[in-house]
């Protein structure tokens, strides 16, 4: 107990409430807009949450702190357009859809790796359900306020709505789920389809009782109210934007294909390792791709990947960001982004929009963040380096205009809650010769071989 | 005229698209370049002669020989090749498929397992390896205590004896008293037997072993009846051939130090070593030289340092300890330049941390007669590139592995040629 005591009075210069909007100059810094180009030697001004100016020489006013970022790359807040982290359920997975759940019922704001993120010049992220269903459960865009106490205070306040959708090796199971349609890409095909015709049908009755209502002497009783097929009503309204886990080119197609026949025109695609075979078609629907720098090779339908997949993709103009899927990848976003240098000559600001103003677009929040902007959030990335440079280190990062995390200032650890019967001196050995990219079946462990995780030898 | 060009040009892409390229040997003057040589500093404009497999010669007033295939190399560097002190290559196809995996072998006590035998030289991914200047890897099995025999391999070579690198090691699962992951729902009591199980399992074993080898010095070697585990245990017992152990807890590497000095085990590396910056004192006492990684991954403990794997290679090298790196990786081992930039950042600097991937593996793995660094008489196993390869900027240029230029080419690139501007677009016609 009084450990914890102590943790919040080390916290008590960190923390904030998520109304908490911090006013802060940021000198002399190389400001990265990504947007707007690269200032030498600029500030950034920021008031109560929002940058409010971006110039030379900006006189501090009274009683502002000032950040000397002399020598210093100030960046905007990184975006990661697909986590999981900050959540306390990631699977619902009982049936092949369920539209009607919302990770935002499971916010855990105490998950060290939100602090671990924000050390990595993370400010935002989107958590996301995991991908054991067709049509899995509505996802949260988090602010990484980390030290406040009320998940509800990680949300970001005005941020659009999303749901996950997933295809391929996940939702199919292989043969692990015996007789529960879908088994195959032709059923998950089948179960979106009829999930957005049931949901049509569930609008058009919703409509006719809003519209008959109205009329004098009316007597008839609503439609029965479904959450699920509300859901869906709302992602056939454009109110939803789809965020499909997926990685063959032809389900790909498929989803675009099934979407176009339902008039659903915001889709963004999660992980996408073949979206490069079908660059022009996503490119035609304007649907974008959210991709790993580099992993590949640990299921069948990743085998026939490539690195260069970033970079394909936005050469033939597909809106694409890096993500991490990963409490460890969310840390060096940047670096990640650093890699489609190596697998297609992007440029800088190429790179860093990728991790920043594109991820944004994908998440409906481009107006209030992703590149250093007077209007946008003070959300914010000092480095000590090129944030593309292997040697380019996070040394601060801003959310709302609010120091959360400073490197200067690190005490190693920074728990929020230290569960009493948690023994101390037990570490946590990951190791495994390929990628756990397992983050996306949590809680579906029964479902998998656990051969996977190495329990069995 | 135009339309001819085209179609000329179609003819000569089909061509060399339906051959595969092929690495060539011969007699290469690799002129105007940098020579990183790790062991002997830098060479500004220096030219570097590759022969029959070997570096003939190397410097700054190096004559080109007659007949040698000159490579410029005006404003690119030449380091030697880069080593990966553990990977699951050439045995681990596609991680979830038990089709494509061969790297764990049923049974705790199976020493006598090698994963030279089973390494694929036509691994998808050795050619994805290579092109990022990565030349050489240790492959190892997993599994139980004693899973089998790591082996070093370049990633070159049509059968697994012209890919070996000229070193193999017994595998050590120190028992172990950490978690292996989320999904680890054992109690600290189910931890702790689990492990002391291990432990007298491998006394146990060992016991055996140094009984077999009183029995085959005794016997010289007549009246030992088969015994497998054992006769693999031999040249380990006799210090003869290096034990790789792995332990990553504080309290494992403790333990195992205390083993390996009880035991009186000559030959050790000890691998993973996740937590070596709680107990960096106790292994430089020790003198065991240490590969760790993965660099790039989260620290073990909530409540350690966010950036704490990062800074574990640095804080062992400077407690005195040997180190070299590894990626833990198999798909992508092409990151192992990146693992060790982020070393060389969090406090190792580059010099070591470029070391930990080039002339330290070569020594702990006992081969830097031939690898490690850019002498006259070691293998041509390098690779030149247009920077610092540590950062993602720059570009690997040319590869090559004992003496043979490497195509520069994988699936990787190829998808990347074929789809960059596919033919046709979104429509057919």
């Amino acid at each position: 107990m009084k450990k914890i005591i102590l943790l919040f009075c080390l916290l008590g210069a960190l923390r904030g409430q998520a109304q908490d909007k911090g006013t802060v100059l940021i000198k002399g810094g190389t400001v990265l807009t990504v947007t707007k180009g690269t200032l030498e030697n600029t500030d950034v001004l920021i008031k109560d949450g929002k940058i409010t100016q971006i110039a030379k020489g900006i006189a501090a006013p009274a009683g502002t702190r000032v950040i000397d970022a002399s020598g210093l790359f100030v960046m905007p807040g990184i975006i990661d357009a697909h986590s999981h982290i900050a959540l306390d359920a990631i699977n619902e997975g009982t049936n092949a859809i369920t539209p009607e759940v919302h990770v935002a019922d499971a916010i855990n704001p105490f998950e060290v790796d939100i602090y671990r993120a924000l050390a990595g010049g993370c400010t935002i992220s989107h958590a996301m359900h995991g991908s054991a269903n067709s049509i899995g459960g509505q996802c949260q865009t988090i602010k990484h306020r980390y030290g406040v106490l009320d998940g509800e205070q990680l949300k970001m306040e005005g941020a659009a709505r999303t749901i996950k959708f997933a295809l391929g090796e996940n939702p199919t199971g292989h043969g692990r789920r015996d007789g529960v349609q879908p088994q195959t890409r032709m059923g998950v095909e089948f179960v979106i389809r009829q999930a957005f015709a049931e949901g049509k049908e569930y609008l058009e009755a919703w409509d006719k009782y809003n519209k008959a209502k109205l009329t004098k002497g009316f007597r008839g009783a609503p439609p029965a109210y479904s959450l699920r097929l509300e859901t869906i009503a709302d992602i056939l309204k454009g109110n939803i934007i789809i965020h499909c886990h997926s990685y063959r080119a032809d389900e790909i197609n498929m989803l675009m294909n099934v979407c176009r026949d339902f008039g659903i025109k915001r889709v963004v695609f999660q992980h996408t390792n073949e979206g490069f075979k079908v660059a022009p078609e996503l490119a035609k629907f304007g649907a974008m791709a959210s991709v790993f720098a580099d992993w590949w090779a640990y299921k069948l339908e990743v085998y026939y990947s490539t690195a260069y997949n970033a970079a394909i993709l936005a050469r033939n103009g597909v809106v694409t960001s890096i993500n991490s899927d990963s409490p460890d990848l969310i840390r060096h976003l940047y670096h990640e982004a650093g890699k489609t240098q190596k697998y297609g000559n992007l440029s800088d600001d190429e790179a860093l929009a990728m991790i920043t103003i594109n991820a944004a677009k994908q998440l409906g929040i481009e107006s209030r963040v992703g590149s250093l902007e007077v209007g946008k959030d003070g959300d914010v990335a000092i480095f000590n380096g090129h944030p593309l440079s292997i040697y380019g280190i996070p040394q601060i990062t801003l959310v709302d205009g609010l120091v959360r995390f400073d490197r200067e200032k690190d005490p190693a650890d920074m728990r929020l809650l230290v569960d009493p019967k948690e023994t101390i001196d037990i570490p946590t050995i990951h190791k495994a010769t390929t990628h756990n990219h397992e983050n996306c079946m949590q809680n579906m462990e029964w479902l998998l071989n656990v051969k996977m995780f190495g329990l069995n030898r | 005229m135009k339309k001819i060009l085209y179609v000329l040009m179609a003819l000569l892409t089909t061509t060399v698209a339906a051959q595969s390229p092929k690495a060539k040997s011969g007699l290469f003057a690799l002129t105007n370049a940098t020579l990183e040589t790790v062991t002997n500093g830098t060479i500004a404009n220096g030219t570097l002669i590759i022969n029959k497999g070997k570096i003939e010669a190397l410097g700054s007033n190096v004559a080109v020989p007659a007949g040698a295939q000159v490579i410029d190399c005006k404003g690119l560097r030449i380091y030697p090749g880069m080593i990966d002190g553990g990977t699951g290559i050439g045995l681990l196809e596609i991680g979830q498929i038990p089709q494509a995996t061969d790297q764990r072998e049923t049974g705790d006590v199976i020493p006598q397992m090698k994963a030279l035998t089973a390494i694929n030289p036509n691994s998808v991914v050795i050619p994805v390896t290579r092109v990022s200047g990565v030349t050489t890897v240790i492959t190892r099995p997993e599994g139980g205590l004693l899973p089998g025999q790591a082996a070093l391999v370049h990633m070159h070579g049509y059968t697994p004896d012209q890919m070996f690198a000229g070193f193999e090691g017994v595998v050590l699962n120190f028992p172990n008293t950490g978690k292996r992951g989320f999904f680890d729902r054992r109690t600290e009591d189910e931890i702790k037997r689990d492990s002391d199980k291990a432990l007298k399992q491998l006394n146990e074993v060992w016991d055996k072993a140094i009984q077999y080898h009183r029995l085959d010095s005794a016997t010289r070697g007549k009246g030992v009846s088969y015994y497998p585990e054992l006769q693999a245990l031999l040249p380990v017992v006799r210090g003869e051939k290096t034990l790789m152990v792995e332990a990553n807890a504080a309290k494992d590497i403790q333990a195992a130090l205390k083993w390996l000095a009880e035991r009186k085990i000559k030959k050790v590396i000890l691998t993973g070593v996740a937590e070596g910056w709680r107990v960096a004192g106790d292994i430089a006492k020790a003198n065991v030289p240490v590969v760790t990684g993965p660099v790039i991954a989260i620290p073990t403990r909530d409540y350690d340092r966010y950036d704490q794997a990062y800074a574990n290679a640095g804080v062992l090298r400077k407690a005195g300890v040997k180190v070299a790196l590894r990626t833990l990786q198999t798909e992508n081992v092409r990151n192992l330049p990146y693992h060790a930039g982020y070393a060389a950042a969090y406090g190792m600097g580059k010099e070591e941390a470029l070391k930990a991937i080039t002339i330290v593996p070569a020594e702990i793995f006992g081969v830097a007669n031939i690898l490690g660094s850019l002498e006259v008489g070691k293998n041509a196993t390098l690779f030149v590139c247009d920077g610092d390869p540590f950062e993602t900027k720059t570009q690997v240029k040319h590869v090559f592995i004992e003496g043979w230029q490497i195509p520069m080419t994988s699936r990787q690139t190829e998808l990347y040629d074929e789809f960059l501007q596919r033919e046709p677009g979104v429509s057919k016609n």
